[in-house]
């Protein structure tokens, strides 16, 4: 079975992928949200392929949840982490493929703190090849799993308009989330310190705010992003307080959205950083954990439909 | 008489009106109602002044705006035995400053909130001129970590500055300026490449080298502001350069302008008015920082103050006390006292044909205030009433030991000038007259 829907032997990037292809894979992970909240959550579509999640970067969630994801399908699911190992530290990127290629599997996740990392070994690998993120770059499954939960809660993407908050500069989540809702149609805005935004990141099809309390002035969704503490200390920020303080998330600048504006963070959150406890455990508005769960089925939909290409049983494409 | 309560509406007749930002310079009349400017102009009080308000003939003296000091040291709170902010008050009031700007180099540094709010209560409470802060870029003046700036602004500090150093490292200074964008704050810098200065204590030179002194290259101030430049470019952030002394600095912030950049810059009077020469036998009064210049950079920067390229002039007040100046040039601090003698210094410009009154007056009042956004230096209803009143033409010499600041380090000790402040107003009261 091929979908005509989407075509492409890896998922790499947001960027590239028409308002089809998402809406694609959108719709087959709604479907398996229903079947991950059901007592029978496997299913045997991937029986015999091997995934392997090859991390670089540590990582819990993300890892989890493609690990949980291939697990639901039937595969078997092995989890590489790099970091600290003797992958990371003696060989090369290349060489890597060359030892995967030789273990015959069928679908490679890869974070890897290198961007373009996974570009580069998607073009050394037999397999098809996820990017569970690289560098600063993109995330692309992030920004399903985050255009799932929104579709979900508002019903469509386009027409929105989404404000993505925090430390844009070092975010790959930041990237990929650009490039998705600009396809779907959303309005994006971007809020932060000037130091914590990319140059010529205006011309990304954003609006670039630097009060808070201004960009977020009628926006539907208010998506946070993390701040690394050590960005914190006088380099790129001056100080916790002084973050928390202009461009901290706390009900009041959370007043000035729409009445029924929604919230999001990629997590792990720093609670009192970027974001108030008061406005991350609002069940009203918060969708923090929405977003876990559909990442699962993201994973899943990816899986999914990144497997139809390969070769089956039959020896067919 | 300082502190005496203002009471009710006072009248200033006869006066010489300047108010340089509207470019008025014609006889008339203000009159002040408690705190505040009520009316201003030729017309006023022609028919003379009704009876209950309390009339002050001004015997055709010029009235202007009170003199608006971006460049202040008060060594207040840390060296209490150089300068108090109350002996500051009181000196910039005798020298007709109604608002001065401080550094924030003090003891502790002004880079949290608490100390901006400590300088504005005692401020407040001394009651003479009116005192505002920098805040640091940097913390701890280090160059390194960027100060809390968003939450230092909505304290009160008008600008960031690491005061009398340089921000000497590019990645530091592009954060700075970018960082203060974010809230529309402007960076003021000490336009000087520090590793060029080192150790160095004038200019540099020939008479340098016949003193046997270490030199400051000119250069220093134009390899600074060549790069900080370049980075407000790159930043849209807002740069204003202190206290400039080179003809080659100046050239690069009027080609900035020319350009459309967002750069302001200021000078002080020992640039316009000395040269390296006043070092003399090692007079420590002289050594400045900047270092006084040549000759043709001191009419270089004459000439950047007649074509509209030097947008103000601070006194750049640094006392210091015997102690440290009364050793070898090499060991004796940097800095000159300033605030008395800001104005007169300044009217050389005029009495020399260089500028014209109000446009002396503009580079000491309303353009200075423009830059760090004061509400002052201008005679507007609704305004505070702070005015200087002063004798364009009277002639003294200025002598270090009368002024009013703790310190007496003046490098214009025994000048000739012609200019002297009669009364100073804050917010309607005289808190200074000059007995003649």
């Amino acid at each position: 079975m091929t979908d005509t829907r989407f075509q492409h032997r890896h998922l790499l990037g947001i960027q590239g992928l028409g308002p089809e292809e998402i809406t694609t894979l959108l719709d087959i992970a709604d479907g398996y949200v229903e079947q991950n909240r059901s007592v029978d959550k496997r299913k045997n579509l991937l029986r015999g392929r091997t995934v392997i999640n090859l991390f670089y970067e540590n990582s819990t969630r993300t890892r989890t949840s493609f690990e949980l994801a291939g697990k639901r399908l039937g595969a078997d699911v092995i989890n590489m982490q790099a970091a600290g190992s003797s992958v990371q530290k003696g060989e090369t990127l290349i060489d890597t493929a060359m030892t995967l290629n030789a273990m015959h599997l069928d679908v490679l996740v890869v974070r890897h703190p290198d961007s373009g990392a996974v570009k580069l070994l998607s073009e050394k690998v037999n397999c098809a090849v996820i990017n569970g993120g690289d560098g600063s770059h993109e995330h692309p499954t992030q920004a399903l799993l985050d255009a799932l939960t929104i579709r979900r809660r508002k019903g469509q993407l386009s027409g929105l308009t989404v404000a993505i908050c925090g430390d844009v500069l070092h975010s790959r989540v930041a990237r990929s989330n650009i490039h998705l809702l600009n396809v779907m149609g959303a309005q994006v805005r971007l809020i932060g310190p000037r130091t914590l935004l990319p140059s010529g990141v205006e011309r990304m099809g954003v609006e670039v705010f630097h009060d808070m309390r201004r960009g977020l002035q009628g926006v539907d969704v208010i998506m946070m992003l993390r701040i690394q503490n050590e960005r914190m200390r006088g380099n790129f920020i001056p100080s916790i307080r002084e973050y928390f303080h202009f461009f901290g998330l706390d009900q009041a600048k959370l007043a000035l959205a729409k009445p029924d504006a929604v919230i999001m963070h990629p997590g792990p959150m720093n609670r009192g950083v970027e974001i108030d406890s008061d406005v991350a455990d609002d069940v009203e508005r918060s969708l923090i954990r929405e977003q876990v769960e559909m990442g699962v089925a993201v994973r899943m939909a990816c899986l999914d439909v990144l497997t139809r290409h390969l070769p089956n049983r039959d020896g067919a494409a | 008489m300082p502190n005496r309560a203002s009471t009710g509406l006072v009248a200033y007749v006869n006066a010489r009106l300047l108010d340089p930002a509207t470019g008025m310079d014609a006889k008339g009349a203000l009159l002040i109602n408690g705190e505040t400017i009520a009316d201003v102009g030729p017309g006023l009080f022609q028919a003379g002044v009704p009876s209950g308000i309390e009339v002050v003939d001004c015997n055709g003296l010029c009235l202007a705006p009170g003199l608006v000091d971006m460049r202040v040291q008060v060594r207040e709170p840390g060296e209490e035995h150089k300068e108090t902010l109350r002996s500051a008050g009181e000196s910039a009031v005798a020298g007709g400053v109604t608002s001065m700007v401080c550094l924030p180099n003090t003891h502790p540094v002004i880079d949290d909130v608490a100390t901006v709010e400590f300088v504005a209560r005692r401020a407040r409470q001394i009651g003479l001129a009116k005192i505002y802060p920098y805040a640091a870029a940097t913390k701890q003046l280090a160059g390194k970590e960027l100060a809390e700036m968003g939450m230092l602004s909505e304290a009160g500090a008008l600008a960031f500055t690491d005061g009398t150093r340089a921000i000497g490292d590019a990645k530091v200074m592009r954060r700075a300026l970018s960082y203060a964008a974010t809230f529309g704050l402007l960076i003021v810098q000490h336009p000087e490449e520090p590793s060029l200065v080192e150790d160095a204590v004038m200019n540099e030179g020939e008479f340098a080298t016949r003193l046997g002194l270490a030199g400051m290259p000119a250069a220093a101030e134009a390899i600074m502001i060549a790069r900080d430049l370049r980075l407000v470019a790159l930043t849209g952030g807002r740069y204003h350069a202190a206290h400039l002394s080179t003809a080659e600095g100046i050239e690069l912030i009027r080609r900035a302008k020319a350009s459309g950049l967002p750069v302001t810059c200021d000078t002080a009077p020992p640039y316009f008015a000395l040269n390296e020469q006043a070092v003399g036998d090692y007079r420590t009064y002289a050594k400045l920082s900047p270092p006084l210049r040549g000759e043709t950079d001191r009419l270089a920067v004459i000439e950047g103050l007649k074509d509209g390229t030097i947008d103000a002039i601070a006194s750049d007040h640094a006392p210091q006390d015997q102690d440290s100046k009364r050793v070898p040039f090499t060991m004796a601090e940097f800095g000159g006292t300033g605030l008395e003698t800001l104005l007169p210094v300044t009217l050389d410009l005029v009495h020399d044909g260089v500028l014209s009154l109000v446009e002396a007056l503009r580079l000491v009042t309303c353009a200075p205030a423009a830059i760090l956004g004061l509400a002052a230096g201008r005679l507007k209803t609704g305004a505070s009433a702070d005015l200087v009143l002063f004798d364009p033409d009277r002639a003294w010499a200025i002598d270090a030991k009368a002024t009013r600041s703790k310190s007496k380090n003046s490098p214009f000790d025994g000048r000739l000038v012609r200019g002297m402040v009669t009364r100073t107003v804050v917010d309607g009261r005289t808190v200074f007259r000059h007995e003649c």
